[in-house]
Protein backbone atom coordinates (compact mmCIF):
# COMPACT_ATOMS: atom_id res chain seq x y z
CA UNK A 1 0.00 0.00 0.00
CA UNK A 2 1.30 3.33 -0.46
CA UNK A 3 1.19 6.03 1.46
CA UNK A 4 -1.79 7.83 0.13
CA UNK A 5 -4.18 4.58 0.76
CA UNK A 6 -2.25 3.79 4.08
CA UNK A 7 -3.35 7.56 4.99
CA UNK A 8 -7.05 7.08 4.02
CA UNK A 9 -6.80 3.74 5.90
CA UNK A 10 -6.09 5.75 8.99
CA UNK A 11 -2.41 4.54 9.56
CA UNK A 12 -0.72 6.79 11.78
CA UNK A 13 2.82 5.98 10.35
CA UNK A 14 1.96 7.72 7.04
CA UNK A 15 -0.42 10.53 9.02
CA UNK A 16 2.90 11.24 10.37
CA UNK A 17 5.34 10.66 7.90
CA UNK A 18 3.03 13.14 5.27
CA UNK A 19 3.53 15.58 7.66
CA UNK A 20 7.08 15.89 8.07
CA UNK A 21 6.72 15.72 4.57
CA UNK A 22 4.76 18.84 4.15
CA UNK A 23 7.17 20.43 6.58
CA UNK A 24 10.02 20.49 4.35
CA UNK A 25 8.16 21.05 1.22
CA UNK A 26 8.15 18.18 -0.59
CA UNK A 27 6.62 18.11 -3.91
CA UNK A 28 5.36 14.39 -3.11
CA UNK A 29 3.41 15.00 -0.41
CA UNK A 30 1.43 18.24 -1.91
CA UNK A 31 0.24 16.33 -4.91
CA UNK A 32 -1.06 14.30 -2.27
CA UNK A 33 -2.96 16.54 -0.92
CA UNK A 34 -3.84 18.29 -4.21
CA UNK A 35 -5.38 14.91 -4.94
CA UNK A 36 -7.31 14.02 -1.55
CA UNK A 37 -8.23 17.65 -0.76
CA UNK A 38 -11.78 16.60 -1.98
CA UNK A 39 -11.71 14.32 1.14
CA UNK A 40 -11.08 17.12 3.53
CA UNK A 41 -13.78 19.47 5.14
CA UNK A 42 -15.04 17.31 8.05
CA UNK A 43 -12.87 17.96 10.85
CA UNK A 44 -13.57 21.16 12.95
CA UNK A 45 -10.81 23.28 13.84
CA UNK A 46 -10.21 24.81 17.47
CA UNK A 47 -7.84 26.77 18.07
CA UNK A 48 -6.16 26.99 21.71
CA UNK A 49 -3.96 30.21 22.17
CA UNK A 50 -2.97 32.84 25.37
CA UNK A 51 0.12 33.50 27.25
CA UNK A 52 3.11 31.08 27.93
CA UNK A 53 1.96 29.21 30.85
CA UNK A 54 -1.62 29.85 30.68
CA UNK A 55 -2.36 26.07 30.47
CA UNK A 56 -3.11 25.63 26.71
CA UNK A 57 -1.67 21.99 26.21
CA UNK A 58 -3.26 20.79 29.95
CA UNK A 59 -6.37 22.26 28.76
CA UNK A 60 -6.48 20.86 25.66
CA UNK A 61 -5.14 17.76 27.04
CA UNK A 62 -9.00 18.15 29.28
CA UNK A 63 -10.21 19.12 26.46
CA UNK A 64 -9.80 16.29 24.46
CA UNK A 65 -10.39 13.87 26.82
CA UNK A 66 -13.78 14.99 27.41
CA UNK A 67 -14.48 14.67 23.37
CA UNK A 68 -12.94 11.37 23.68
CA UNK A 69 -16.28 10.33 25.76
CA UNK A 70 -17.96 11.58 22.83
CA UNK A 71 -15.95 8.65 21.00
CA UNK A 72 -14.40 11.62 18.46
CA UNK A 73 -11.62 11.17 17.12
CA UNK A 74 -8.92 14.08 17.21
CA UNK A 75 -6.40 15.61 16.39
CA UNK A 76 -3.40 17.88 18.08
CA UNK A 77 -1.23 20.15 16.26
CA UNK A 78 1.26 21.66 19.19
CA UNK A 79 3.47 24.63 18.29
CA UNK A 80 6.25 25.98 20.11
CA UNK A 81 8.83 28.22 19.05
CA UNK A 82 12.19 27.49 17.37
CA UNK A 83 14.99 29.81 18.56
CA UNK A 84 16.16 32.15 16.03
CA UNK A 85 19.58 31.21 17.14
CA UNK A 86 19.98 27.63 16.34
CA UNK A 87 17.18 26.81 14.84
CA UNK A 88 16.53 23.95 17.27
CA UNK A 89 13.69 23.41 19.67
CA UNK A 90 12.44 22.06 22.56
CA UNK A 91 8.94 20.58 21.76
CA UNK A 92 7.24 19.58 25.32
CA UNK A 93 3.84 20.11 24.77
CA UNK A 94 3.07 16.59 25.11
CA UNK A 95 4.41 16.24 28.52
CA UNK A 96 1.18 17.37 29.48
CA UNK A 97 -0.43 15.06 27.12
CA UNK A 98 0.86 11.91 28.14
CA UNK A 99 -2.25 10.02 28.81
CA UNK A 100 -3.51 10.39 25.08
CA UNK A 101 -0.33 8.85 23.51
CA UNK A 102 -1.73 5.25 23.35
CA UNK A 103 -5.89 6.01 22.07
CA UNK A 104 -5.88 4.78 18.43
CA UNK A 105 -8.27 7.71 17.85
CA UNK A 106 -6.31 10.46 19.03
CA UNK A 107 -2.82 11.48 17.27
CA UNK A 108 -0.42 14.46 18.44
CA UNK A 109 2.12 16.42 16.84
CA UNK A 110 4.55 18.50 17.75
CA UNK A 111 5.85 21.51 15.47
CA UNK A 112 8.71 23.95 15.67
CA UNK A 113 7.71 27.48 14.32
CA UNK A 114 10.90 27.47 12.19
CA UNK A 115 11.32 31.05 12.18
CA UNK A 116 9.21 33.19 9.63
CA UNK A 117 10.80 32.32 6.22
CA UNK A 118 10.65 28.22 7.64
CA UNK A 119 6.88 28.29 5.79
CA UNK A 120 5.08 27.27 9.38
CA UNK A 121 1.54 28.41 8.53
CA UNK A 122 2.08 26.37 5.17
CA UNK A 123 3.22 23.75 7.30
CA UNK A 124 0.27 23.88 10.22
CA UNK A 125 -2.57 23.92 7.46
CA UNK A 126 -1.24 21.07 5.65
CA UNK A 127 -0.99 19.17 8.85
CA UNK A 128 -4.35 20.25 9.16
CA UNK A 129 -5.62 18.60 6.07
CA UNK A 130 -3.71 15.64 6.67
CA UNK A 131 -5.59 14.99 10.14
CA UNK A 132 -8.70 15.76 8.58
CA UNK A 133 -8.30 12.81 5.87
CA UNK A 134 -6.54 10.98 8.86
CA UNK A 135 -10.60 11.08 10.03
CA UNK A 136 -10.41 13.09 12.76
CA UNK A 137 -14.02 14.93 13.94
CA UNK A 138 -11.97 17.64 15.82
CA UNK A 139 -8.50 19.35 14.81
CA UNK A 140 -6.67 21.50 18.09
CA UNK A 141 -4.04 23.89 16.84
CA UNK A 142 -2.10 25.16 19.91
CA UNK A 143 0.42 27.88 19.74
CA UNK A 144 2.01 30.28 22.22
CA UNK A 145 -0.35 33.81 21.54
CA UNK A 146 2.78 35.95 20.23
CA UNK A 147 4.11 36.58 16.98
CA UNK A 148 2.19 37.64 13.70
CA UNK A 149 2.33 34.29 12.27
CA UNK A 150 1.09 32.32 15.13
CA UNK A 151 -1.67 34.51 15.64
CA UNK A 152 -2.36 34.16 11.71
CA UNK A 153 -2.62 30.74 12.02
CA UNK A 154 -4.88 30.35 15.30
CA UNK A 155 -7.12 32.75 13.48
CA UNK A 156 -7.74 30.35 11.08
CA UNK A 157 -9.38 27.85 13.53
CA UNK A 158 -13.41 27.60 13.21
CA UNK A 159 -13.62 28.14 17.05
CA UNK A 160 -10.16 30.28 18.88
CA UNK A 161 -10.33 29.37 22.03
CA UNK A 162 -8.34 32.11 24.36
CA UNK A 163 -6.89 30.96 27.39
CA UNK A 164 -6.18 33.73 29.93
CA UNK A 165 -4.85 33.32 33.69
CA UNK A 166 -5.02 35.51 36.86
CA UNK A 167 -2.45 38.37 37.83
CA UNK A 168 -1.15 38.34 34.41
CA UNK A 169 -1.32 42.21 34.41
CA UNK A 170 -3.87 44.58 34.03
CA UNK A 171 -6.84 44.77 31.93
CA UNK A 172 -4.74 47.07 29.64
CA UNK A 173 -2.48 44.23 28.70
CA UNK A 174 -5.59 42.87 26.93
CA UNK A 175 -6.05 45.39 25.16
CA UNK A 176 -2.99 45.82 24.10
CA UNK A 177 -2.23 42.55 23.07
CA UNK A 178 -5.01 42.80 20.76
CA UNK A 179 -6.23 39.29 21.27
CA UNK A 180 -9.57 40.33 22.63
CA UNK A 181 -10.73 40.25 18.78
CA UNK A 182 -9.69 37.16 17.43
CA UNK A 183 -11.02 34.92 20.80
CA UNK A 184 -14.64 33.45 20.13
CA UNK A 185 -14.46 31.46 23.95
CA UNK A 186 -12.84 32.72 26.88
CA UNK A 187 -10.95 30.70 29.47
CA UNK A 188 -9.74 31.97 32.62
CA UNK A 189 -8.03 29.14 33.90
CA UNK A 190 -6.30 28.57 37.03
CA UNK A 191 -9.75 29.58 38.53
CA UNK A 192 -8.42 28.34 41.71
CA UNK A 193 -6.18 31.36 42.01
CA UNK A 194 -6.88 34.81 43.82
CA UNK A 195 -7.80 37.27 41.43
CA UNK A 196 -9.74 35.02 38.25
CA UNK A 197 -12.82 36.72 39.42
CA UNK A 198 -11.26 39.94 38.70
CA UNK A 199 -9.59 38.19 35.15
CA UNK A 200 -13.00 37.80 33.98
CA UNK A 201 -14.77 40.41 34.71
CA UNK A 202 -11.81 42.69 33.25
CA UNK A 203 -12.66 40.28 30.03
CA UNK A 204 -16.12 41.11 30.19
CA UNK A 205 -15.92 44.41 30.60
CA UNK A 206 -13.36 44.88 27.58
CA UNK A 207 -16.23 42.76 25.26
CA UNK A 208 -18.94 45.14 26.59
CA UNK A 209 -17.13 47.68 24.64
CA UNK A 210 -17.17 45.76 21.43
CA UNK A 211 -20.02 47.10 19.61
CA UNK A 212 -22.91 44.81 17.18
CA UNK A 213 -21.54 41.47 18.31
CA UNK A 214 -23.85 38.47 16.91
CA UNK A 215 -21.96 36.09 18.66
CA UNK A 216 -20.19 37.42 22.47
CA UNK A 217 -17.68 35.62 23.38
CA UNK A 218 -18.38 33.56 26.11
CA UNK A 219 -15.83 33.99 29.39
CA UNK A 220 -15.75 30.39 31.61
CA UNK A 221 -13.47 30.06 34.75
CA UNK A 222 -11.86 26.70 34.39
CA UNK A 223 -9.31 24.65 36.06
CA UNK A 224 -7.39 22.59 33.60
CA UNK A 225 -5.20 20.67 36.42
CA UNK A 226 -8.09 20.27 38.67
CA UNK A 227 -10.24 18.96 35.83
CA UNK A 228 -12.79 21.42 37.01
CA UNK A 229 -15.84 22.91 34.62
CA UNK A 230 -14.27 21.45 31.10
CA UNK A 231 -17.48 20.17 30.05
CA UNK A 232 -18.61 23.74 30.34
CA UNK A 233 -15.96 25.10 28.70
CA UNK A 234 -16.47 22.18 25.81
CA UNK A 235 -20.54 23.30 25.86
CA UNK A 236 -19.67 26.83 24.79
CA UNK A 237 -17.28 26.17 22.32
CA UNK A 238 -20.17 23.67 21.00
CA UNK A 239 -22.25 26.61 21.50
CA UNK A 240 -20.21 28.79 19.07
CA UNK A 241 -19.77 26.11 16.38
CA UNK A 242 -23.78 25.84 16.22
CA UNK A 243 -24.06 29.49 15.97
CA UNK A 244 -21.78 29.66 13.20
CA UNK A 245 -23.41 26.69 11.32
CA UNK A 246 -27.22 27.70 12.01
CA UNK A 247 -26.42 31.26 10.64
CA UNK A 248 -24.36 29.99 7.31
CA UNK A 249 -21.11 31.71 8.90
CA UNK A 250 -19.24 28.76 9.04
CA UNK A 251 -19.16 29.32 5.07
CA UNK A 252 -18.00 32.61 5.36
CA UNK A 253 -15.58 32.78 8.00
CA UNK A 254 -13.70 29.18 6.07
CA UNK A 255 -13.65 31.55 2.83
CA UNK A 256 -12.16 34.29 4.80
CA UNK A 257 -9.60 32.00 6.23
CA UNK A 258 -8.88 29.73 2.99
CA UNK A 259 -8.39 33.73 1.39
CA UNK A 260 -5.89 34.18 3.97
CA UNK A 261 -4.21 31.05 3.41
CA UNK A 262 -3.63 31.53 -0.19
CA UNK A 263 -1.91 34.89 0.25
CA UNK A 264 0.09 32.95 3.03
CA UNK A 265 1.29 30.36 0.69
CA UNK A 266 1.62 32.97 -2.38
CA UNK A 267 3.44 35.32 -0.25
CA UNK A 268 6.08 31.90 1.36
CA UNK A 269 6.63 31.03 -2.33
CA UNK A 270 7.78 34.79 -3.31
CA UNK A 271 9.67 35.25 -0.10
CA UNK A 272 11.47 31.50 -0.77
CA UNK A 273 11.42 32.66 -4.55
CA UNK A 274 13.55 35.95 -3.66
CA UNK A 275 15.50 34.93 -0.75
CA UNK A 276 16.83 31.55 -2.84
CA UNK A 277 18.16 34.08 -5.59
CA UNK A 278 19.01 37.24 -3.67
CA UNK A 279 20.31 34.94 -0.30
CA UNK A 280 22.63 32.55 -4.05
CA UNK A 281 23.97 35.25 -5.52
CA UNK A 282 25.03 37.40 -2.53
CA UNK A 283 22.88 40.37 -3.43
CA UNK A 284 21.25 40.47 -0.69
CA UNK A 285 25.12 40.76 1.27
CA UNK A 286 25.85 43.26 -1.43
CA UNK A 287 22.95 45.37 -1.06
CA UNK A 288 23.25 45.57 2.75
CA UNK A 289 26.57 46.37 2.70
CA UNK A 290 25.85 48.87 -0.23
CA UNK A 291 23.14 50.27 1.98
CA UNK A 292 25.30 50.36 5.07
CA UNK A 293 28.02 52.80 2.78
CA UNK A 294 25.73 54.94 1.48
CA UNK A 295 26.44 53.83 -1.77
CA UNK A 296 22.81 53.39 -2.58
CA UNK A 297 20.07 54.28 -0.64
CA UNK A 298 17.57 51.30 0.45
CA UNK A 299 14.39 51.75 -1.62
CA UNK A 300 16.59 51.31 -4.74
CA UNK A 301 18.01 48.44 -3.13
CA UNK A 302 14.83 46.60 -2.65
CA UNK A 303 13.86 47.10 -6.41
CA UNK A 304 16.86 45.42 -7.42
CA UNK A 305 15.92 42.83 -5.23
CA UNK A 306 12.34 43.22 -6.71
CA UNK A 307 13.75 42.95 -10.09
CA UNK A 308 14.52 39.34 -9.87
CA UNK A 309 11.14 38.01 -9.71
CA UNK A 310 8.96 40.25 -11.64
CA UNK A 311 11.34 40.07 -14.55
CA UNK A 312 9.93 36.34 -14.48
CA UNK B 1 15.38 18.01 1.64
CA UNK B 2 17.25 20.44 4.62
CA UNK B 3 14.81 19.83 7.69
CA UNK B 4 15.75 20.01 11.19
CA UNK B 5 16.55 16.28 12.63
CA UNK B 6 13.89 15.38 14.81
CA UNK B 7 14.96 13.59 18.35
CA UNK B 8 12.46 11.89 20.82
CA UNK B 9 13.96 12.62 24.52
CA UNK B 10 12.24 9.90 26.34
CA UNK B 11 12.55 8.99 29.94
CA UNK B 12 10.98 5.47 30.22
CA UNK B 13 10.71 4.03 34.04
CA UNK B 14 9.72 4.87 37.02
CA UNK B 15 12.96 6.83 38.42
CA UNK B 16 12.18 10.60 38.74
CA UNK B 17 15.41 12.03 37.81
CA UNK B 18 15.66 13.95 34.27
CA UNK B 19 18.37 16.98 34.83
CA UNK B 20 20.32 14.54 32.11
CA UNK B 21 17.85 13.94 29.90
CA UNK B 22 17.46 18.07 29.70
CA UNK B 23 20.98 18.66 29.87
CA UNK B 24 20.79 16.87 26.26
CA UNK B 25 17.93 18.27 25.27
CA UNK B 26 19.29 21.89 25.49
CA UNK B 27 22.65 20.64 23.25
CA UNK B 28 20.66 19.21 21.16
CA UNK B 29 18.55 22.08 20.47
CA UNK B 30 21.52 24.53 20.35
CA UNK B 31 23.46 22.24 17.96
CA UNK B 32 19.67 23.14 15.83
CA UNK B 33 18.03 20.32 16.15
CA UNK B 34 14.17 19.68 17.19
CA UNK B 35 13.45 17.66 20.01
CA UNK B 36 10.71 16.05 21.73
CA UNK B 37 10.41 15.61 25.55
CA UNK B 38 8.13 13.09 26.69
CA UNK B 39 8.71 14.09 30.43
CA UNK B 40 9.05 11.54 33.21
CA UNK B 41 7.74 8.12 33.28
CA UNK B 42 6.77 7.01 30.61
CA UNK B 43 5.94 3.19 29.40
CA UNK B 44 7.80 1.24 26.52
CA UNK B 45 4.21 1.89 24.58
CA UNK B 46 3.89 5.68 25.05
CA UNK B 47 7.62 6.17 24.01
CA UNK B 48 6.48 4.01 21.18
CA UNK B 49 3.24 5.75 19.85
CA UNK B 50 5.54 9.49 20.36
CA UNK B 51 8.12 8.50 18.38
CA UNK B 52 6.04 7.07 15.62
CA UNK B 53 3.44 10.03 15.55
CA UNK B 54 6.26 12.55 15.76
CA UNK B 55 8.20 10.88 12.97
CA UNK B 56 11.30 11.41 14.59
CA UNK B 57 14.68 10.81 13.22
CA UNK B 58 16.25 9.73 16.41
CA UNK B 59 14.66 7.77 19.78
CA UNK B 60 16.93 8.85 22.78
CA UNK B 61 16.30 7.31 25.79
CA UNK B 62 17.79 8.30 29.34
CA UNK B 63 17.03 5.97 32.44
CA UNK B 64 18.87 5.93 35.85
CA UNK B 65 17.37 3.40 37.70
CA UNK B 66 18.82 0.12 36.34
CA UNK B 67 15.99 -1.04 34.60
CA UNK B 68 18.21 -0.68 30.92
CA UNK B 69 18.19 -3.61 30.31
CA UNK B 70 14.65 -4.08 30.26
CA UNK B 71 13.08 -1.33 28.93
CA UNK B 72 15.31 -0.14 26.33
CA UNK B 73 14.72 -3.43 24.80
CA UNK B 74 11.23 -3.31 24.79
CA UNK B 75 11.38 -0.12 22.51
CA UNK B 76 13.53 -1.66 20.36
CA UNK B 77 11.04 -4.99 20.08
CA UNK B 78 8.11 -2.59 19.92
CA UNK B 79 9.49 0.00 17.47
CA UNK B 80 10.53 -3.11 15.21
CA UNK B 81 6.87 -4.90 15.61
CA UNK B 82 5.81 -1.37 14.34
CA UNK B 83 8.11 -1.93 11.36
CA UNK B 84 9.82 1.09 12.12
CA UNK B 85 13.38 0.69 10.64
CA UNK B 86 14.57 4.40 9.80
CA UNK B 87 14.84 5.67 13.70
CA UNK B 88 18.11 5.77 15.19
CA UNK B 89 17.91 4.15 18.65
CA UNK B 90 20.30 5.38 21.14
CA UNK B 91 20.59 5.35 25.08
CA UNK B 92 22.19 7.21 28.03
CA UNK B 93 22.05 6.98 31.86
CA UNK B 94 23.98 5.33 34.78
CA UNK B 95 24.84 2.11 32.57
CA UNK B 96 27.42 -0.09 33.61
CA UNK B 97 30.36 -1.14 31.46
CA UNK B 98 29.02 -4.80 31.65
CA UNK B 99 25.47 -3.89 30.21
CA UNK B 100 26.45 -2.26 26.94
CA UNK B 101 27.62 -5.31 24.58
CA UNK B 102 23.90 -6.71 25.55
CA UNK B 103 22.20 -3.46 24.79
CA UNK B 104 24.44 -2.85 21.63
CA UNK B 105 23.27 -6.39 20.08
CA UNK B 106 20.28 -6.10 20.83
CA UNK B 107 19.94 -2.79 18.82
CA UNK B 108 20.67 -0.04 20.89
CA UNK B 109 22.64 1.58 18.85
CA UNK B 110 25.10 3.33 21.11
CA UNK B 111 25.36 4.01 24.78
CA UNK B 112 26.57 7.18 26.73
CA UNK B 113 27.49 6.94 29.93
CA UNK B 114 28.11 9.87 32.56
CA UNK B 115 31.25 12.06 31.95
CA UNK B 116 30.01 12.26 27.88
CA UNK B 117 30.72 15.18 26.30
CA UNK B 118 27.35 16.49 24.87
CA UNK B 119 28.92 17.55 21.87
CA UNK B 120 30.19 13.85 21.09
CA UNK B 121 25.96 13.16 21.47
CA UNK B 122 25.73 15.71 18.91
CA UNK B 123 28.07 14.38 16.28
CA UNK B 124 26.92 10.82 16.87
CA UNK B 125 23.26 11.66 16.17
CA UNK B 126 24.62 13.71 12.93
CA UNK B 127 26.87 11.09 11.56
CA UNK B 128 24.41 7.95 12.08
CA UNK B 129 20.95 8.98 11.18
CA UNK B 130 18.74 6.36 8.95
CA UNK B 131 17.23 8.75 6.87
Amino acid sequence: MNIEERLLNGDKRACARLITMLESNHNEAVDILKRLYKNTGKAYVIGVTGPPGAGKSTLTDKLVKELRKQDKKVGIIAIDPTSPFSGGAILGDRIRMNDLSLDKNIFIRSMGTRGSLGGMSRATWGAVKVLDIFGCDFIFIETVGVGQSEVDIVKTADTVLMVMVPNLGDDIQAIKAGIMEIADVFAINKSDLDGADKTKLEVEMNLDLNEDMDFRPPVIKVSAAKNKDIDVLLEKIMEHRRYLEETNKLEDKRIRNNKMELLKMVEEDLMTLIMDKAVKDDLLEKLARDVTLRNIDPYTAKEEILKLIVSE
Amino acid sequence: MDRPIRVLVAKPGLDGHDRGAKVIARALRDAGMEVIYTGLRQTPEQIVAAAIQEDVDVVAMSILSGAHNHLFLKVVNLLKEEGVEDMLIIGGGVIPEDDIPFLIESGIEAIFTPGTSTKDVVEYIKNNLKR
